[in-house]
């Protein structure tokens, strides 16, 4: 019996689940802890055409099997969803898949990864007794980036669903129909959506993929690390994946609060590039007119001992994180700089219109409201630096600025990832490591504060920031030296308004607002 | 071509009395037959009353599935909180179905008529009549009657006078079967592409443009203005007690003379095919008749005496359909009509569900295969299979339609299949 007005009891598979009255079978099976097996329909899609039919279950009473994915749940209902009605019926749908699906498992970048594998294997229907020729349609290049291999396609249709429901954009259709459909753009039109990578991502088969990606890295050859995207101010939450310390692939986490199943692809270029270029592999110190390579210890004490009082100036960066961000605002305390400016690439705005919190920001920076919070001022260009001043410099301030900025400071105190031109008029340099190749905490357009983590392996002797900084406060007497990421968040949200009682294990991987004491920074972004 | 010819059976002309006489397809000239003299009364009717009268006819519909039309009147709200829709079904596809293309090229106005007067039982303002693409000249005789229509006052605004308003708008698909089953018909009437929506909802509670709508066909429509006029026991006067009425049959294939016949309900299928249509040319035995358009289950020659009305085709094993009797002579390969019936269900599917899709194209290759001598034994195990697998499981019943004639086939004519098969 219901006890709850709205709320509907039955039976799933033998357990009995109460659910609220309009939920499908397939979200009311979730309760029993049960997944049906579908293809078309996706949590993130609003449309439901339940033309899969590879979710049918079984309902005691009735005549036919039912789609679970919008058959309503009903009260008293017993339903079954591996009868052997149900199965034979999944099984048969595995079957007609296979009939014009290409063998192409050792070159399909699916592999490992893909539903067909998955529920072949599942319902045990291997083999096909198919014995005419199959369709052959080939590879077209669907946008600048995807390609579309027909041969592979189970005809879902999320992909032209997720363009039509979520980009708000009908650039996909399916052509021709019967065993003759395919997916293809609509005539005269292009894909070229901000959010296009999604139908990749979205595809349960190898039959889209990103032309960046196809033949780089087998499903079981990747690692991959929770993070957040570095590409803008929304913080989308990501998967990282990782072959060989290099990135190859960024996918989207499910973040219902931030951007549901989705992200841009922007965000999906922003990290591939990531420890490319020169780095800074070792700390460098100017002995005799000379950067000389020296060791860690070796390279704090001797910035500490001539780091002192004078007047000088600091650029940070928007793409670190809070942690680095405060250690290093308590190193520029220490030393009596006051103040300390960022830059912030602007960008064109793009709304995802299925799900309009989501959008492609026009800061592109993961952190501006985290540079804020800790009384970072935005400039619009690079300061001039006044004859014998010490400029700080943490981050990836310096990728623009000309070859001779900084020559006449009189410390110039460099803290950053890559050696650009700029880097070389520095008296010292500590290699930091990456956004990818560091834990950390970035604070989004909103005050979410989010948690990354780290999926590669910094080069050399670099390491996080907010680490040696620490230490370098302590060398300073100013401070005391962390090695874990949670003393880190701790030190920092000790500190900093907003986060008062937050933890690094309370953030989880769904993040935390800041409270009202912490809005105004992000407010003034 | 069938109104020449006369036969010894009962001719009842409710529907085809005007077949041939191009006077009926002018407003003036329909007028003159008597035509426009159901709609008076019916606006004078309260909409459920003409549900009533057309549910006590017991008119069913003609479109092939035979769903009571008054019970399916009544599904539509009774209160309108927005716009109904009444769309006539004009996308005739079924192979062998050739009797609406009639209605529409003969009495056109006799369709608009019945469009009305049902428009008017759902508490519909619009009328979609849904021509198929191939129909582009009777479809240009139906605009040219609708523009008749509206110029004489039976359509558009206060209609008659009455204070009643209904348009009607001709729309031409652009050539798919599929067009022809109600949701799909909605979904390329609202400018997408022919695909069936999975039910609920249905369309009484959303369909075309997301609301309330009817979808009738052609035929079903035409009975209506008589039905108003002379009430629902003057149409039970002929046909059974479950099928009242007359049907227009439509009789092709190995026959002295195939055409459009109609005939009472209830009618014996032998007399139809050789009393009526002079049983096969040239001295020829039939072998086998596909009673109600492709997508029923085959007869042999033997099982020809059943009553030609729903429950009777029901009860011989296969289905009375449209009435459109595919007659088959002993020369005929089977094997080879079941290849062509099936690449047509292959071409139709809309391609959404997977067992349509593939199967339907699975089914005519293997047929293909076997029909040129390279089948095995294996093969029929396959067809069996597929069409157990074909059967129950699909959005629309395209994919029951194939294994309708298949199974019967291949368990009345399995002879046939295994003289082509090698091994």
């Amino acid at each position: 019996m219901s006890d709850v007005a709205n709320h509907i009891t039955l039976t799933i598979d033998g357990v009995e689940v109460s659910v609220e009255a309009g939920t499908t079978l397939l979200h009311a099976a979730e309760h029993a802890g049960v997944v049906v097996p579908h293809y078309c329909y996706h949590p993130g899609i609003p449309s439901r055409p339940a033309q899969c039919r590879m979710c049918l279950v079984e309902i005691e009473g009735q005549p036919k099997l039912q789609p679970s994915c919008v058959f309503p749940a009903g009260e008293g209902m017993v339903v079954h969803t591996t009868s052997e009605t149900a199965e034979t019926a999944r099984k048969s749908v595995i079957e007609f898949l296979l009939l014009n699906h290409p063998l192409d498992c050792p070159i399909c970048d699916a592999a490992g990864q893909c539903m067909l594998q998955d529920y072949a294997f599942e319902t045990g229907q291997l083999r096909s007794r198919y014995a005419e020729a199959k369709m052959v349609l080939g590879r077209d290049r669907v946008a600048e980036d995807i390609l579309y291999f027909g041969d592979r396609c189970i005809v879902c249709t999320r992909c032209v669903r997720f363009m039509e429901d979520i980009a708000g954009d009908n650039a996909l259709v399916v052509a021709q129909r019967g065993y003759k459909a395919y997916i293809d753009t609509f005539p005269g039109k292009d894909l070229d959506h901000a959010f296009r990578g999604n139908i990749v991502d979205v595809c349960p088969v190898g039959a889209l993929v990103h032309e960046d990606f196809v033949f780089k890295a087998r499903a079981w050859d990747m690692d991959s690390a929770p993070g957040i995207c570095p590409g803008c101010s929304t913080g989308c939450n990501i998967e990282i994946n990782v072959k060989e310390n290099q990135v190859v692939r960024t996918k989207p986490r499910l973040n219902p609060d931030v951007n549901s199943y989705w992200m841009c692809d922007h965000g999906r270029r922003s990290l591939v590039m990531a420890n490319r270029g020169v780095r800074a592999e070792a700390p460098m110190v100017r002995q005799q007119g000379e950067l000389e390579p020296a060791s860690w210890n070796e390279a704090l004490t001797w910035v500490s001992e001539r780091l002192g009082d004078s007047s000088g100036l600091a650029l940070v960066s928007a793409g670190v994180s809070n942690e680095t961000l405060f250690y290093a605002r308590a190193l520029l305390e220490s030393l009596g700089i006051r103040g300390g400016t960022f830059q912030v690439e602007q960008g064109e705005e793009v709304t995802l219109t299925g799900f309009p919190k989501l959008k492609l920001r026009a800061e592109r920076a993961p952190n501006a409201a985290g540079a804020g919070l800790h009384e970072f001022r935005r400039s619009d260009g690079l300061p001039e630096v006044p004859d014998g001043a010490t400029l700080v410099v943490v981050g990836d301030a310096l990728a623009g600025a000309p070859a001779g900025y900084g020559a006449n400071a009189g410390f110039f105190l460099y803290i950053g990832s890559h050696l650009v031109p700029a880097a070389h008029n520095a008296t010292a340099i500590l290699p930091a490591a990456t956004v990818p190749e560091t834990d950390g905490t970035f604070v989004n357009y909103e005050g979410r504060v989010q948690r990354f983590h780290r999926a590669l392996r910094a080069p050399g002797v670099a390491r996080p920031a907010w680490m040696f900084l620490s230490r370098l406060l302590e060398h300073l007497d100013a401070g005391i030296g962390v090695r874990e990421i949670e003393d880190a968040f701790s030190a920092m949200s000790e500190g900093t308004p907003g986060m008062e009682g937050m933890t690094w294990a309370g953030l989880g991987l769904r993040g935390e607002l800041l409270s009202e004491a912490g809005q105004p920074a992000v407010a003034a972004e | 071509m069938g109104y020449p010819y006369s036969h010894d059976l009962e001719t009842v002309t409710l529907l085809s009395r005007h077949f041939g006489d191009e006077k009926a397809r002018t407003l003036a000239g329909w007028k003159e037959l008597g035509g426009y003299a159901s709609l008076p009364k019916a606006l004078e009717m309260e909409p459920g009353e003409i549900t009533e009268v057309v549910k006590n006819s017991g008119l069913r519909g003609r479109g092939g599935a035979g769903f009571p039309t008054g019970v399916k009147w009544s599904f539509m709200p009774q209160e309108p909180t927005g716009p109904h829709y009444l769309c006539c079904n004009a996308d005739e596809s079924e192979p062998g179905a050739f009797k609406d293309r009639e209605i529409l090229r003969w009495v056109p106005h006799l369709l608009i008529e019945g469009c009305l007067i049902a428009a008017r039982a759902i508490r519909a303002e619009h009328v979609y009549i849904y021509v198929r693409g191939e129909f582009f000249p009777f479809s240009a005789i139906l605009r040219d009657s609708v523009v008749e229509a509206y110029e004489g006052g039976y359509v558009g605004e206060d209609i008659l006078g009455s204070g009643w308003n209904c348009d009607v708008t001709v729309h031409l698909g652009a050539g798919a079967y599929i067009a022809g089953e109600e949701t799909g018909l909605m979904s390329s009437l609202m400018g997408g592409r022919a695909e069936p929506w999975i039910k609920p909802p249905f369309p009484a509670q959303s369909g075309a443009f997301g609301r309330p709508s009817t979808v009738n066909n052609v035929e079903t429509l035409a009975a209506v203005p008589m039905i108003v006029a002379e009430g629902a026991d003057w149409y039970r006067q002929w046909g059974t007690e479950k099928s009242p009425g007359t049907k227009l049959w439509c009789c092709s294939g190995h026959l002295e003379r195939p055409g459009t016949y109609e005939l009472p309900m209830g009618v014996n299928l032998r007399d139809v095919i050789y009393e009526v249509c002079g049983g096969a040319p040239n001295g020829r035995k039939i072998k086998a008749v596909i009673p109600g358009g492709s997508s029923t289950a085959m007869l042999t020659a033997d099982e020809l005496d059943c009553s030609g009305c729903y429950e009777g085709m029901a009860a011989a094993g296969s289905s009375l359909g449209t009435a459109s009797p595919i007659v088959m002579n002993e020369d005929t390969n089977i094997v080879q009509a079941m290849r062509r019936i099936a690449q047509f269900y292959a071409h139709e599917s809309c391609g959404q569900c997977v067992q349509c899709r593939e199967g339907t194209s699975w089914t005519a290759r293997i047929l293909h295969r076997i029909e040129e001598g390279e089948g095995t034994v294996a093969d029929l195990d396959t067809l069996y299979h597929l069409c157990e697998q074909m059967t129950g499981r699909t959005i629309c019943p395209l994919a029951d339609s194939v294994v309708f004639p298949l199974l019967s086939s291949l368990d009345k004519f399995r002879d046939e299949y295994e003289a082509l098969i090698k091994r």
